[in-house]
């Protein structure tokens, strides 16, 4: 009996901290985002204004763009990391998984010295490339962000699987293409879905990126930023979060119901 | 036996990669100590910027130190008891519980700061003060802590560790400081250095919930990006590295760690 009461009393800080601080305010966001004069009708009109529909459109493609080319890339990269050993194999390691603590904001940073204005584009080459302000810095940015989470994902997964299997098909004479694309991806699918799940749903609730990098470029963290401190339209700014928060939640459910784990999400 | 041409393919993609990855934190710690970085090395290296970033910015860089700090602590409070009632009721309540209290992975910052704002907005007192930042982060950090120790508590045998302590007449509270504390170790240790490291780096909420007198390290970094003169946010920068990298190293070794006893 003092068992049981002592592990209620060992659940009541947590229970007391969520729901003051995360239960209480996730309500007060809904009941918020339907204060407007229309009601729940303002999730209907983010479908029908033109500019909110352009800017999931974009964020949901940037987002699509960095999970494919981050999965592409750190698969490559991860697979070969994995499967050889040769001297300068941990430094490069190290160095494709040390960003995974850089926030958004400092990201935003770097693309900003590799292409903006003061640039190492600009500076190296004569047409004066300057792309850190554009969407393809933002993409960059977010591929930054992704490449190191991807990669620790593939590796993990790499180790797991079972060599025998490889080399079962390669007695029976499969050639190294297809021993990849017969028997190394389908082990790795899993993995591979739920890493790209992260990646596009990181990508779609990044802010600290977008914040440094540009104010012109409409993604929806964006949006809801300036909605909520320039036009101070907070009822627009809670659905918008809203959307996406439950956008977000539901595509990283989905991609836990693959593999047990997941990556941090980080900020 | 010669390298395929595949092989050579793979080994340039993972060095490319590396070069997107390194060479602008190279430039931005080669930046954070050359005179003018628009001139180039040429013009000298100096620790005038780190100086500058000192001046402006050591409150900021304190009152994250400060913050982190506060935040390993609510989280262990909060987190160590959590995780182990979790392990000890593993049924399908615990598992919604637990899903619960890892919505901040999901939810994107922004969103959670907008909900807390609206709520707390209004108590002046609260919203005006590093408490409400704190408040942030720990909502932030704290499933990493429970996850993490979760996890070891669930790969060892609890119930019979306890029920032997119990039958040495050990109450409670002792076992759960004598028995569970020290067989979770590895699992604190891993979770406390990512609430650290996650603490020190987080932005997203924390923009949302700062006033402009309390700024952390990383609010002062994107001031210094969108004000400052590069060199200053390039040294900024740097001060930044050299606190966070450490702790990403310890906080991998102690994953590792964790997860090496759990298997």
């Amino acid at each position: 009996m003092a068992h049981r009461i002592f592990v209620s009393v060992c659940l009541l800080p947590l229970a007391v901290f969520s729901l003051a601080f995360l239960a209480l305010p996730l309500v007060r966001l809904v009941g918020a985002s339907v204060e407007g004069p229309d009601g729940w009708g303002i999730y209907l009109q983010i479908l029908q204004t033109r500019r909110y529909l352009q800017t999931l459109l974009q964020t949901v493609l940037v987002s699509l763009a960095v999970s494919a080319a981050a999965l592409a890339i750190s698969t490559t990269a991860g697979l070969f990391l994995a499967r050889n050993h040769f001297p300068g194999r941990g430094a490069l390691l190290s160095i494709l998984t040390l960003p995974l603590a850089f926030p958004g904001v400092v990201i935003g940073f770097l693309i900003i010295l590799l292409g903006g204005r003061q640039g190492l584009f600009n500076q190296l080459l004569p047409g004066h490339v300057v792309f850190a302000y554009s969407l393809t810095g933002l993409f960059l940015g977010y591929l930054y962000f992704s490449i190191p989470r991807v990669l620790l994902t593939v590796m993990a997964a790499a180790e797991k699987l079972d060599p025998a299997l490889e080399e079962a098909a390669r007695t029976l004479g499969a050639s190294s293409v297809r021993i990849v694309t017969d028997v190394i991806l389908p082990g790795l699918a899993p993995s591979l879905i739920a890493a790209g799940a992260i990646a596009f749903a990181t990508a779609m609730g990044a802010f600290g990126t977008a914040f440094t990098l540009a104010t012109d470029i409409d993604v929806l963290p964006m949006v809801i930023y300036t909605e909520f401190t320039l036009s101070a339209n907070i009822a627009m700014a809670s659905a918008l979060s809203v959307v996406l928060g439950l956008a977000t939640w539901a595509l990283l459910l989905v991609a836990r119901s693959f593999t047990g784990t997941t990556v941090a999400a980080g900020g | 036996m010669r390298p395929s041409p595949s092989w050579l393919l793979q080994l340039a993609v993972t060095l490319l990669t590396a070069a997107f990855l390194i060479i602008p934190a190279l430039q931005s710690i080669l930046a954070g100590f050359t005179s003018n970085y628009f001139r180039g090395l040429s013009s000298g290296l100096t620790l005038k910027w780190l100086g500058e970033v000192w001046d402006l910015y050591a409150h900021s860089i304190f009152l994250s130190l400060w913050l982190a700090a506060a935040c390993l602590f609510f989280t262990l409070v909060i987190g160590v008891p959590a995780a182990y009632a979790l392990a000890r009721n593993p049924g399908r309540l615990s598992r919604v519980l637990e899903e619960f209290i890892s919505l901040p992975l999901a939810v994107p910052g922004l969103a959670l700061a907008l909900a807390l704002l609206q709520l707390y907005g209004s108590m002046s007192g609260f919203r005006t003060s590093w408490a409400f930042i704190l408040v942030g982060h720990v909502l932030y950090t704290l499933p990493f802590m429970v996850r993490a120790v979760l996890a070891v508590l669930l790969a060892m045998d609890l119930k019979t560790l306890e029920e032997g302590a119990a039958t040495l007449g050990a109450a409670p509270w002792t076992r759960f400081r004598t028995v569970v504390v020290p067989n979770a170790l590895p699992g604190i240790l891993a979770g406390a250095l990512t609430v650290v490291t996650l603490s020190i780096g987080e932005f997203n909420l924390t923009w949302m919930l700062h006033t402009p007198y309390l700024k952390t390290l990383p609010v002062g970094l994107a001031d210094s990006y969108a004000s400052m003169r590069l060199e200053i946010a390039s040294a900024y920068t740097l001060v930044f590295f050299v606190m966070i990298v450490p702790l990403l190293v310890a906080m991998q070794w102690a994953s590792d760690r964790a997860r090496r006893i759990t298997q």
